[in-house]
This record gives C-alpha cells, sequence and structure tokens, in this order.
C-alpha cells in the first residue's frame, strides 16, 4: 500500500504542474484509465487476503476519487485562464467607429409633409394626389375666379403657349376630388405648386397641402376646432391659433390663421416680424357656388377647406431662417435632417 | 391704403388706443399692415416768426436772421434762400432734438453765434427733400409745439385690403367699418350742392354703356391755378401717402380718399366737341401723363371727343388735354366704369394707378353725384371759378341686389345662433337695407359699393366678421366612420424613399423646370418638351422630362462645395409632350458618384460602378416581391454612356433605366469622376405580389459548384436563364460567385463560377439525381452558348 500512496501524491503533484487541458488528459489516461496506474491497482486487490480486501478497495476508490477532484480543479482553473488569455487577444477598441454605409435621409419639407399626412390620416382624411400642370377651369374658374377677377392678380401664374397653366394652389385637387366623387368628401392634398415670383421670401415652386372636409353638419367652429387642434399636434406645443377675416373666392366666410409665433411664444420676435403672430395659411367654409359646380347639394352638406403653405411649417418647425436653403440641395443642411 | 387716424377720428372716434384700434381693423378683415408716424421723431421745435434778416459778414450763401418765439428775440443764422422777414417758421430750439444723433447746440458759424435752427420739412420728417425752409400758415400761434400745430402725434396706418373689399378703399369705408365695430354712429361730412354759375353744358354719349353705366362731367371756366392747396388739405394726402401736385389734382385725389371715387379733370379748352366713352379703336394712339405713349386694344374703354382718345377709362389721363398751372377752363369727370371693363386693363398696359386700383375692385355706382359736387366746392374754395351745371349720363346701372338670409342657415355655417337685433343692427351699420323680415329670417338690399356680396353666405360673413372670428365656438367636427379599402401589394413612394433612406440616399427636391440646354445634353427629343410662356430665367425655362437634369445640378452644386461623395435621389412628376398631349408622370430617380463608402478605418473602398446602383435598383424592385416580371437588358439612351447602359423591363414595358452618365453630358455639366443615375416609373414599378407562404423542406439541401467557360461577349443573364429553366424546380438557388478573366482561359473567354442549391420538399436528392440535372444543363449549356465546364 506503500506504492498507492506514493502513486497518489506523484499523480497530485503532476496534475498541479499540467501546462494545459490536453497535459490534463493525458494524466486523467495515465491514473484513471482503463489501464492507469490507479485502475491497475484495483486488478491486484485479488492477490490479497479476503477479509482484507475491503479495506484495500476502499483506500484505492479514495485515492482515485482524490485524483479525479484534484484533475476537474485543475481542468476549471485551466479552461478559465484559457478563456481569459483568448478574450484578451480578440478584444476590440470599442470606441472605434462601426463599418457603415453613409446614412441616408428625407428632405426636411418632405419629413413635414409625411408627419402633416399621418395626423391626418389618423383622424380619416383620405391622401390624395393631382396634375401639377393644369387647366384655366380647374385652377381659377371652377373655383369661383373667372377671367379677369383681381383675385387673378394675387396668383402670379406660369403659363404655357397652349393656355395650359403650373397650378397656382393645391385648391385644384379639391376640384378633381370633388367632381367625381360623392359627399361626403374628408381629403386632404398634398404637392407642389408654383407662383411667377422669386425673392428673398418667395420660390417660384413650393408645397402647399390642401383639405377640405365637406359634410351635413359641418360649422366654422368645427373649422376652427380641427385647425387648432392640427396646428398644436404638429408642433407639439400649447399654442395660440387665431383666425381673422380674409378673401378667397372659393370660401365664404373666408380666414386667415396665424400661430402664435413658436419662437418666442408671442412676445414678439424676428421671425414674427415682431407681431407675436405667424401667418400659417389660408381656410373658409367651402363658397357654395364651388360645392355648386361639383354637384353637391348646398342645402344639405356644407363644409371646409383649408391651405397650408409646408416649406414655412417646415422652416417653423426647425428653426431654417433662410429659405433659399430649401432647394438648394447642399448636402450639408440636408444631412442635418437625417443624422447622417 | 394708408390713412391718419387723425382723420378717422374726425367722423367716428372710439375711446380705444391706436394699438386696440390697428388690433380691430385686423380682426375685422381690415389687415393692417404698419403703422407709420406722421412726422419723425423730434422734439424742441416751436412756431416763431422772422422779424430781421442781415446778410452774414463772412459768407455769401449764409444769413444772419433774428427769430422772435414769442417770449424773446434770439440770433439764428440759416442758409435758406427762401428765409424772409415776417414768416412764421419752424424753429429749432437749443436742446432740441431732431434724430438720434441730432441735438441742437449753440454754435458759431463763420464767427456769428447762431441759438438753434430753422426747419426744412425734411428735417422734420415732414417729406424726402425740401429746397429751403418750412414757411408755416400767418395764424400759427408762436411759441406753440410744432407737433400740436401740426397735429402731429398722427398715427398713419397702412392696411392691405383683399380685393373683394374696395368699399374700403376710402375714409368713407374705413369709417363705416369702424363705426359698426364700435357701435357707434359716424360724423359723415356734409353733402354740398354747388349751384350753377354758368349755362354752359358739354354733350356726353355712352356708346359703350356696359363699360360705362354713368358719368358725370361739369365745366368749371377761369380758375386760378398759380396758388397752392391749402397746407390742412396738402397733410391730410401726404399723410395718405399721396404727394401734393397743383390744386386741381390734389383735389380729385382728396376726394378719391375721402369718398373713394376716382375723379379727372381735363383741360377744356383741349376739349373738340363733346365726350363719347367708347372702346379704343384698333392702333389707336394715346400719350399719357406719365409721358408714355400706347397703343390701345379694341377691348380698352376709353374718354375721347369726337376726334381723339383724352384718356384710358378709369385708368389714367392723357398728356395733350392735362390741367397745367397755365389751364384756365377744366372739365371734371366723375363716372362709374364697371369693375369687368376695368380689371387687368392697368397691367395689361404696364400701369398701376389708384383709380384702376378701385375701379376694377367696383366704385359705388351712386357716388360719382355726390363726389362732383364736393370736387367742385372744394375747387371753388381753393382756386375760384365759375361752375357749369352737372351734365349726367346713365344707361343700364347695375340692378339693386338684395339678398335672403335665413336665421337656421348662419347656425348651419357658423355654429352660432345670433339675435335678430345684432343681425339688423350691424348689417344696416354696414348699410344694407332691411327690405323684408319673416318668421325665418330677411331679406337684405345689398349697398351700391359692395359689390362683394351676392348671396346668403356673403351676409353671414359680415355677420361673422363683426361678431368676431375668435368669438366663434371651438368644436371637434363630427363624422361618420368607414374605412377606406387599403392595398397592401403595391409599392407607394412612401416605402421606396424608406428604402433608399436605408440605402444611404439622401433626398433632394429640385425645380421642376429646368435649363434648356441641359435637356437637350441629355438628348431629349425637342417635340417632348414643354416650354414655359413666362419663365422667370432662361434656366427654369422648360419643364423637366426627367429628374436627372436636378440631380445633376444638385450633383454639381455640392461638388463645388467639395463633397467628393455622394447618392442622392428625387422623387415627383416629370412632364413631357406626346402624342399631342401633356404627360406628367410620377417618376423617382438616383445618382451616385465617388466611393462606394464614406471614408472610414478598414474599409476595402472603391469608386461606384454599374454594379452597385444595380443593386440599389434591385433592392427597390424586390419591394415588389415580383422580381421575375422584371429583366434588364442591355439598350441605348442619350443620356447615358453605351456599353453601361440596361434598360428596366417590367412585362414589355419599360420601368426604367440604369447605367453611366454619358461622356458628353459629364463633359457639359464639368464633373469630374463616374456618375451613376437610374431612374424608375413609379406608376409601372407600384403593382406587388401578396406574399403567399410556401412550404418549407425539412430534407437536407445540396449545393454544386460548377466553372463554366464562355465567350467573354455573352451576357450571363441568358446563361443562368437557362440553367434555372433547365434544373427544374428542386434547384431552390442559384449565385454567380466569381466572374473570371485572364491570361490562362484566353482573352476572348470569361469563366463563371456558380453555386447551385438543390432541395427536395419531401425526400433527400440523391446524388445520381443530381448528377443527371447538373449534366443535362451542361449539355444544353455546350450546345447554346458553347460553354465548357471549366475542371
Amino acid at each position: 500500500m506503500e506504492n498507492l500512496d506514493s502513486l497518489t501524491s506523484e499523480a497530485l503533484q503532476a496534475i498541479e504542474q499540467a501546462p494545459d487541458v490536453q497535459g490534463l488528459e493525458q494524466l486523467r489516461v495515465q491514473y484513471l484509465g482503463k489501464k492507469g496506474s490507479l485502475t491497475e491497482q484495483l486488478k491486484s486487490l485479488g492477490k490479497l487476503e479476503p477479509e482484507e480486501r475491503p479495506k484495500a478497495g476502499a483506500a484505492i476508490n479514495a485515492a482515485k476519487v482524490k485524483v479525479q477532484e484534484a484533475l476537474e480543479a485543475r481542468k476549471g482553473l485551466l479552461v478559465a485562464e484559457e478563456t481569459a488569455s483568448k478574450q484578451l487577444a480578440e478584444a476590440v477598441d470599442v470606441t472605434l467607429p462601426g463599418r457603415r454605409q453613409s446614412a441616408g435621409g428625407l428632405h426636411p419639407v418632405t419629413k413635414t409633409l409625411q408627419r402633416i399626412e399621418h395626423i391626418f390620416f389618423s383622424a380619416g382624411f383620405e391622401v390624395v394626389q393631382g396634375p401639377e400642370i393644369e387647366d384655366d377651369y380647374h385652377n381659377f374658374e371652377a373655383l369661383n375666379i373667372p377671367a379677369h377677377h383681381p383675385a387673378r392678380a394675387m396668383h402670379d401664374t406660369f403659363y404655357f403657349d397652349s393656355g395650359m397653366l403650373l397650378r397656382t394652389h393645391t385648391s385644384t385637387v379639391q376640384v378633381r376630388v370633388m367632381e367625381t366623387g360623392e359627399a361626403p368628401f374628408r381629403f386632404i392634398c398634398p404637392g407642389r405648386v408654383y407662383r411667377c415670383d422669386s425673392d428673398l421670401t418667395h420660390t417660384p415652386m413650393f408645397h402647399q397641402v390642401e383639405g377640405m372636409l365637406v359634410d351635413e353638419h359641418v360649422t366654422m367652429a368645427d373649422l376652427k376646432g380641427l385647425l387648432i387642434e392640427f396646428l398644436q399636434v404638429f408642433f407639439e406645443a400649447d399654442l395660440d391659433v387665431r383666425f381673422r377675416p380674409s378673401y378667397f373666392p372659393f370660401t365664404e366666410p373666408s380666414a386667415e390663421m396665424d400661430v402664435q409665433c413658436v419662437s418666442c411664444k408671442g412676445k414678439g420676435c424676428r421671425v414674427c416680424s415682431h407681431t407675436g403672430w405667424l401667418e400659417v395659411g389660408g381656410c373658409g367654409m367651402v363658397h357654395p357656388n364651388v360645392l355648386k359646380y361639383s354637384n353637391v347639394d348646398t342645402e344639405k352638406y356644407t363644409g371646409f377647406a383649408f391651405g397650408m403653405g409646408v416649406d414655412r411649417l417646415a422652416m417653423l418647425r426647425y428653426q431654417i431662417n433662410d429659405l433659399r436653403l430649401m432647394f438648394e440641395n447642399d448636402l450639408r443642411f440636408l444631412k442635418q435632417f437625417s443624422g447622417g | 391704403m394708408q390713412f391718419s387716424e387723425q382723420w378717422l377720428r374726425e367722423w367716428v372716434s372710439p375711446d380705444i388706443d391706436t394699438d386696440t384700434l390697428v388690433a380691430q381693423l385686423t380682426m375685422a378683415g381690415l389687415e393692417v399692415e404698419g403703422v407709420n408716424n406722421a412726422a419723425g421723431e423730434f422734439s424742441g421745435v416751436i412756431v416763431a416768426e422772422v422779424t430781421a434778416v442781415n446778410p452774414h459778414p463772412d459768407a455769401d450763401k449764409l444769413l444772419v436772421c433774428q427769430v422772435n418765439t414769442g417770449s424773446e428775440t434770439l440770433q439764428v443764422v440759416c442758409g435758406a434762400p427762401n428765409v424772409a422777414a415776417g414768416q412764421k417758421i419752424p424753429y429749432a430750439t437749443i436742446g432740441a432734438v431732431l434724430g438720434p444723433d441730432f441735438k441742437i447746440r449753440k454754435a458759431k458759424l463763420r464767427g456769428v453765434e447762431s441759438f438753434g435752427m430753422i426747419c426744412s420739412e425734411e428735417e422734420l420728417g415732414l417729406a424726402e427733400q425740401s429746397s429751403g425752409i418750412m414757411v408755416l400758415t400767418e395764424g400759427a400761434v408762436l411759441g406753440q409745439d410744432i407737433r400740436e400745430h401740426l397735429n402731429l402725434n398722427d398715427p398713419l396706418i397702412e392696411v392691405d385690403l383683399t380685393p373683394n373689399r374696395g368699399d374700403c378703399l376710402s375714409m368713407t369705408g374705413v369709417a363705416r367699418e369702424v363705426g359698426v365695430l364700435n357701435n357707434l354712429p359716424v360724423k359723415w361730412p356734409k353733402k354740398h350742392q354747388v349751384p350753377a354759375q354758368l349755362d354752359e353744358t358739354f354733350p356726353i354719349k355712352l356708346d359703350a354703356p356696359e363699360g360705362c353705366p354713368r358719368y358725370l362731367g361739369r365745366i368749371i371756366r377761369n380758375i386760378n391755378q398759380q396758388v397752392e392747396s391749402p397746407l390742412w388739405m396738402q397733410e391730410k394726402l401726404r399723410r395718405s401717402g399721396i404727394k401734393s401736385i397743383d390744386p386741381v389734382v390734389d383735389v380729385t385725389n382728396y376726394v378719391l380718399m375721402e369718398l373713394g371715387q376716382p375723379m379727372h379733370a381735363f383741360d377744356f379748352d383741349k376739349l373738340d366737341a363733346g365726350i363719347r366713352v367708347r372702346m379704343a379703336k384698333k392702333d389707336e394712339k394715346l400719350t399719357l401723363l406719365d409721358g408714355k405713349e400706347v397703343t390701345l386694344t379694341p377691348e380698352t374703354l376709353v374718354i375721347a371727343d369726337e376726334n381723339k382718345a383724352l384718356a384710358i377709362a378709369g385708368v389714367m389721363g392723357g398728356l395733350d388735354s392735362s390741367v397745367q398751372t397755365y389751364t384756365r377752363h377744366i372739365f371734371l369727370e366723375s363716372a362709374f366704369f364697371t369693375p369687368t371693363t376695368i380689371a387687368g386693363k392697368a397691367r395689361s398696359y404696364g400701369l398701376q394707378t389708384d383709380a384702376a386700383h378701385r375701379y376694377e375692385r367696383g366704385v359705388d355706382y351712386n357716388m360719382p353725384r355726390q363726389a362732383m359736387e364736393r370736387a367742385t366746392q372744394l375747387l371753388l374754395e381753393i382756386v375760384g371759378g365759375e361752375p357749369g351745371p352737372i351734365i349726367e349720363a346713365v344707361e343700364s346701372l347695375p340692378e339693386a341686389k338684395s339678398v335672403t338670409l335665413r336665421a337656421e342657415r348662419i347656425e348651419r355655417v357658423l355654429g352660432i345662433t345670433l339675435n335678430a337685433d345684432t343681425v339688423e343692427k350691424n348689417l344696416t351699420g354696414l348699410g344694407f337695407e332691411l327690405l323684408k323680415k319673416t318668421d325665418q329670417g330677411w331679406r337684405f338690399g345689398v349697398p351700391s359699393w359692395r359689390f362683394d356680396v351676392s348671396i346668403e353666405e356673403d351676409l353671414i360673413e359680415e355677420l361673422a366678421r363683426i361678431y368676431g372670428y375668435d368669438q366663434l365656438p371651438v368644436t371637434e367636427p363630427l363624422g361618420r366612420f368607414s374605412l377606406k379599402p387599403h392595398q397592401e401589394a403595391s409599392v407607394g413612394l412612401p416605402k421606396i424613399q424608406e428604402q433608399l433612406t436605408a440605402l444611404g440616399y439622401q433626398e433632394v427636391i429640385t425645380y421642376s423646370f429646368v435649363d434648356r440646354t441641359l435637356e437637350d445634353v441629355l438628348g431629349t427629343d425637342e417635340s417632348m418638351l414643354l416650354p414655359l410662356a413666362n419663365p422667370i430665367s432662361q434656366d427654369m425655362g422648360v419643364m423637366r422630362t426627367s429628374l436627372w437634369p436636378g440631380l445633376l445640378g444638385a450633383l454639381q452644386h455640392n461638388l463645388h462645395r467639395q463633397q467628393g461623395r455622394g447618392r442622392i435621389f428625387e422623387s415627383g412628376l416629370v412632364f413631357y409632350h406626346k402624342n399631342n398631349e401633356i404627360n406628367q408622370k410620377l417618376k423617382v430617380a438616383c445618382a451616385l458618384w465617388g466611393e462606394h463608402f464614406p471614408e472610414q478605418w478598414r474599409a476595402e473602398n472603391k469608386p461606384v460602378d454599374f454594379f452597385d446602383i444595380k443593386g440599389d435598383v434591385e433592392a427597390l424592385l424586390d419591394l415588389t416581391l415580383d422580381v421575375d416580371s422584371i429583366k434588364f437588358v442591355a439598350g441605348e439612351h442619350p443620356a447615358l454612356e453605351p456599353g453601361q447602359t440596361a434598360q428596366v423591363c417590367r412585362n414589355n414595358k419599360i420601368l426604367g433605366w440604369v447605367g453611366a452618365l454619358s461622356a458628353k453630358a459629364q463633359q457639359h455639366i464639368d464633373i469630374p469622376g463616374k456618375i451613376y443615375v437610374m431612374e424608375l416609373d413609379m406608376t409601372l414599378l407600384a403593382p406587388a405580389v401578396l406574399p403567399i407562404y410556401r412550404e418549407l423542406s425539412r430534407f437536407p439541401s445540396v449545393r454544386r459548384d460548377i466553372a463554366l467557360v464562355i465567350d467573354a461577349a455573352q451576357e450571363t443573364g441568358p446563361v443562368e436563364a437557362l440553367i434555372r429553366e433547365k434544373a427544374g424546380e428542386f434547384l431552390t438557388h442559384i449565385v454567380i460567385f466569381d466572374v473570371y478573366q485572364g491570361q490562362n482561359i484566353g482573352k476572348t473567354k470569361k469563366s463563371l463560377a456558380l453555386g447551385l442549391t438543390f432541395q427536395h420538399p419531401s425526400r433527400t436528392l440523391t446524388d445520381e439525381e443530381i448528377n443527371a440535372i447538373i449534366d443535362s444543363c451542361i449539355k444544353d449549356l455546350e450546345a447554346q452558348f458553347n460553354a465548357e465546364l471549366r475542371m
């Protein structure tokens, strides 16, 4: 049995010095494998007296357990060490930037248009589109603006030789929707419009969104309600909105709507020319002539329409102070709205 | 229009300050654009009298004046040539402030002491420029503050009126509004009747009564134009933004401002045998007051005598018949011209006049006589003379309108009920005549100055204005619920925008009109172009037939700003003429240039090429879930480089184009490096397929790689198509993982490395089966494409 003790201590020492997991495995085979030296000890039990066998057997098994435990302990240690050194070798500088394509993004006007569309869509308004090259009928005549009407002077219209024109407002789409559909109507029409005017505060092309609600019980109080709500939702602020009488041939009564200056909250600043108010669009109750043109029963239905300047809303929303930036398409400007 | 608050308050003076008045006007629809001052900001200027004027001992151009302020006499050195003893003048005392950096101090001018300054109108901010000192009226009280003396603390209110409110282009109109808004009566000016002192009349013929239904004339003989208009009138005109010219013109302008009636005076000696109001003859010439000769069109209404045109009716008088300082006898005109006749006329001759501005909006057709009497009365006071009787020609005046108003309709439109008293009081205050009252409502006569009122809603707007839009309730609209059709299998613009954004493209928005030369360079056929008749400039002269000109412009703009790479896109309508029709098509287009990736560490970067943009096009086409319907075909496009141009076809229609920008275009816009562009038709791109689930196979797939050597010029597409067709349904995936050209296979050849994946839905495929499929493919490839299997 002296042999067993020295064998055990020799094994333990070898385990302690094993350099890696493979070395440990060799030691396991050497001592505990089918032909391992400790396993062999069990085979020598037969040479002992029967009464000595249980005691000797127990001693061998205890030695095997001891070696087994030492193996496992050492293995745990070695695995942990190896994992740690592997992780160390594979560690990266997490502060280096990621590998990627450049970020794309939408133009601030498109972002604004989409936002407006989503807001109205959530209230059941359809989004409709119309042509940009229009005829006189849809741009003027059907909107109660006959030839030589002084209101035509307010629209600096681009013409083609054929007499066709570039629409001066998205109100054209009102007519197109109403002449093909049937009341009630609830829709918005966003899009490009054109006026022959170009200076610091005007671009010859700009964006409008027109909206219309025609139903059996629509009043001017509803018009106020919807538009106040829209502006507050759009600007995400509890801003005052005021309506003042104005004139559009296709609405009666007509109103101009002003929102409390988003920049100074009505105190007066450069953005609002020190008035505290910003003009954001026109609106009114749809003129009965316009409804009649589209065969809507004016005794049964009333409605309102509104139009807003999208570029202006975008500029106010994102605090853009120079209109010229909008269509210059400088990537340094555009990327400010996409994070790229 | 600008008017003086003091003038308004002579007629109606509510107990509110200027700010409140301004807000009230704006909220009633008379938008106040601004409030100006009647004079500059100054203080310390008083009325004084020049008692003596002596030459300066050492300066030819200076005078030494003695000035009496009422309490003392002071010495003032003055350089104005018009200064004279006995004049009452505005005198700036020591300490007076005439501007932000202009304070009057005791001074020595060429050795002579001067205590203060005699002021000109310019120095007081009363005129743009003046040639000498201002001379006050004889009655001016010595020592009185000049601001008080001239009533200079007078805000001048500028209103920007909408075209429907021509009736407010006068004090009469504004006062009427302010009266109703404040529930106050208006002190209207006295209506005069000037008796004729002569019997002399002049024939008036209305040859075009639809344009001029009413024309009044009057001869006034022996006037004296050598005098100046009184200061009060000059001041009222000045504060209305009208320059004083001579007494006759000033009086007509004054009546215009007071009553809203444009008037004109002719030199009676220049008129031949009677007035005719007629349409102009073709090519008739007339030299206008401003000296410009115009050729009249037959649509123009003119005032003529028997021989010649004298004036464009309602727009501007002629030079020859105009009143001059030497004029002794005048013929005064006060007429009603119909808005449709005058509308647009001034503009068509490049003119803009106060008269035309009012006539095209509508002038009260019952005002001409009152205006004629008022003007006569003023003229007699200022220039004297003997008036003849008023001569009036009238034919077919507009019919008096009346409108029914239902109480129930007020509520339908405004969402409020108004009591009958309010309705009646406010509308009659605005000049509407209550003709009839019933249980349901009223019938109102429309006043002759309201051309904008003809239906019930017009009256409702009047009531809402006076009630106050801000007082109307705020409610949420009620509506019926209905869900609209919602097509899922469709690729709309938002999806495309989202995908392109994810692919790294930045959206741009460019003008829809472009430079014609750019369209030419891109090879657009002349017949397709839609030029604007009145473009802003030549570089915005034609409608874009594609989105590429705009993208190239944006690209150029950015390259000039050191943006060496980029990927941009735009969507929108393009416009072209085809088959005698104007086409407006929704398109989406991209351009990319520079390196594939933005500069970064450890990126294998290289300049973009055809397959970068093609890959992006494919990523868009994938959205349809219907790529089998789409093919890329080598093609030719005038804007694109031959050999690097593909037509994108869907079910035999051209869905779009993709390729390298032509060398010609690239040279024209002077951009270095290759540019790749694509454009797709959104209508053809839109149809998509709803995804339908297919069972997943639980059996292993098998991949086989083959390499084929084919002619270098042979397109890969047909090769791949043949394999797909021949291999049949168990070929689930095919990938081209290498294309090789090199010495060891011969210059005219290329090698394609293909990975084929096979899978059966319900069992494991055997090697024999797969080998058989591949063998049959290769046999056909050899036969059709002269392909060789490369070992």
